[in-house]
């Protein structure tokens, strides 16, 4: 079928996407600063965003080494 | 819920009536004033009307205003404004060369009506995992999400029918994925958008009579984007656009920052002597989704449209699926 590849890519990254949020979900919303008085929602929020982007981040980087991708990169 | 049934029904016919209605004249008034462009991918001088957006936008306020008149949800005001807002962006940008930043910012500007009537939920739902609190962060989301879906349904917008095509499917999608989700009051919010988009399809697909133009591809992405906020599927609704992402991340991926198409010298994709498509071999060409598709071999405008809409009715499924799965909890 045409373009069957891209089934594939697409599939890979709604997989990676599930698990993605299941680590944002499981290791991120906890955490918690406290101590810092009206600075504490601001500072936890500060500190899910960078672990947000740096998850962002290495879901790109993920996908950018599925093959499918590879390959059309080099063709 | 017979109130519901009858808002959903009358909105979902203003919808689809109105644009069926505007647009032929739509066409003849923009062939009349010359606002026409030519298309690519044809043989020939063949012109085609543009912006097809006006009737969009028609459609949408005519069904949204009817709704809120059922209804009356802040929410429905937020997307109606956020729709025409990025709406008027995209008369802009069609009628003026305006610079590279003049989109992204002007959409994010677009979204604020979502955060100043409140509609929206500050938590993230994932399927399986739940929910995570993310108060700050989520203003974020808000301001990203209105750019991003408005861009990248104007990133599809390369071929007769795929961007009204692909809006079509994927807002189908969403609709039954937030009546799964038990959200019924912004599923019949969600109806409009998946009825004006078909009936613009019909003048949109091949051999279009009319291209949407930026007012269109952004009036369309950016109620998509405020109907996924505004109804807490943030993550469904990605999920169903996946084809359209692809698009946009090969792209970025490929040329390593944001352009605008016009700004681009070697193009991805060229035509054979009986004028199918195929992809170029050209190094410095942004790898795009219809490139991809053509890796195998030259195809047909029309062949290249199905196959995205393929995908768009794959990533609906699984927009379906992820839907079912937020119900579910590990």
């Amino acid at each position: 079928m045409i373009g069957s590849p891209i089934f594939v890519f697409i599939f890979a990254m709604w997989i990676l996407l599930i698990i993605g949020g299941g680590i944002l979900v499981a290791f991120l919303g906890p955490i918690s600063i406290s101590g810092y008085g009206e600075l504490d929602s601001i500072l936890s929020s500060g500190v899910k965003a960078v672990i947000a982007i740096i998850l962002v981040i290495a879901w790109i980087f993920a996908l950018s080494k599925i093959w499918i991708f590879q390959k059309q990169i080099k063709s | 819920m017979e109130n519901e049934i009858i808002a959903a029904i009358v909105s979902s016919v203003i919808a689809f009536f109105s644009v069926y209605a505007i647009t032929p004249f739509l066409i003849k008034w923009l062939e009349k004033k010359n606002l026409c462009v030519k298309d690519f991918n044809k043989t020939g001088e063949v012109m085609v009307a543009r912006p097809g957006g006006i009737s969009i936008i028609i459609g949408i306020l005519a069904a949204e205003i009817v709704l809120y008149g059922f209804m009356q949800l802040n929410g429905i005001l937020a997307i109606i404004i956020t729709t025409s807002a990025a709406f008027v962006v995209g008369l802009i940008d069609d009628r003026k060369v305006m610079g590279g930043w003049f989109k992204p910012v002007a959409l994010a500007i677009s979204a604020v009506p979502i955060i100043l009537f409140g509609a929206y939920d500050s938590d993230l739902s994932f399927p399986l995992f739940g929910d995570v609190q993310i108060p700050a962060l989520y203003f974020a989301i808000i301001i990203v999400m209105i750019p991003i879906t408005g861009n990248t349904i104007n990133s599809i917008d390369v071929l007769n029918g795929v961007a009204s095509g692909f809006m079509t499917i994927a807002s189908f999608a969403l609709t039954i994925s937030l009546v799964i989700v038990q959200n019924y009051e912004i599923a019949i919010v969600s109806l409009p958008l998946a009825f004006v988009s078909l009936a613009f399809y019909k003048f949109h697909k091949f051999p279009s009579k009319i291209f949407p133009g930026d007012s269109g591809a952004l009036t369309l992405g950016a109620m998509y984007g405020a109907i996924a906020i505004v109804g807490g599927v943030e993550i469904i609704a990605a999920v169903a656009l996946l084809p359209a992402v692809i698009n946009s991340f090969l792209f970025l991926s490929s040329m390593k920052r944001i352009v605008e198409h016009r700004e681009i010298k070697a193009k991805p994709v060229t035509h054979t002597d009986d004028f199918k498509l195929k992809a170029t071999s050209e190094k410095d060409a942004p790898i795009t989704l219809v490139r991809l598709i053509l890796a195998g071999g030259p195809l047909s405008e029309k062949q290249v449209g199905l196959t995205i809409f393929r995908l768009a009715v794959f990533s609906g499924i699984l927009a379906v699926i992820t839907a079912f799965m937020m119900g579910v909890s590990l």
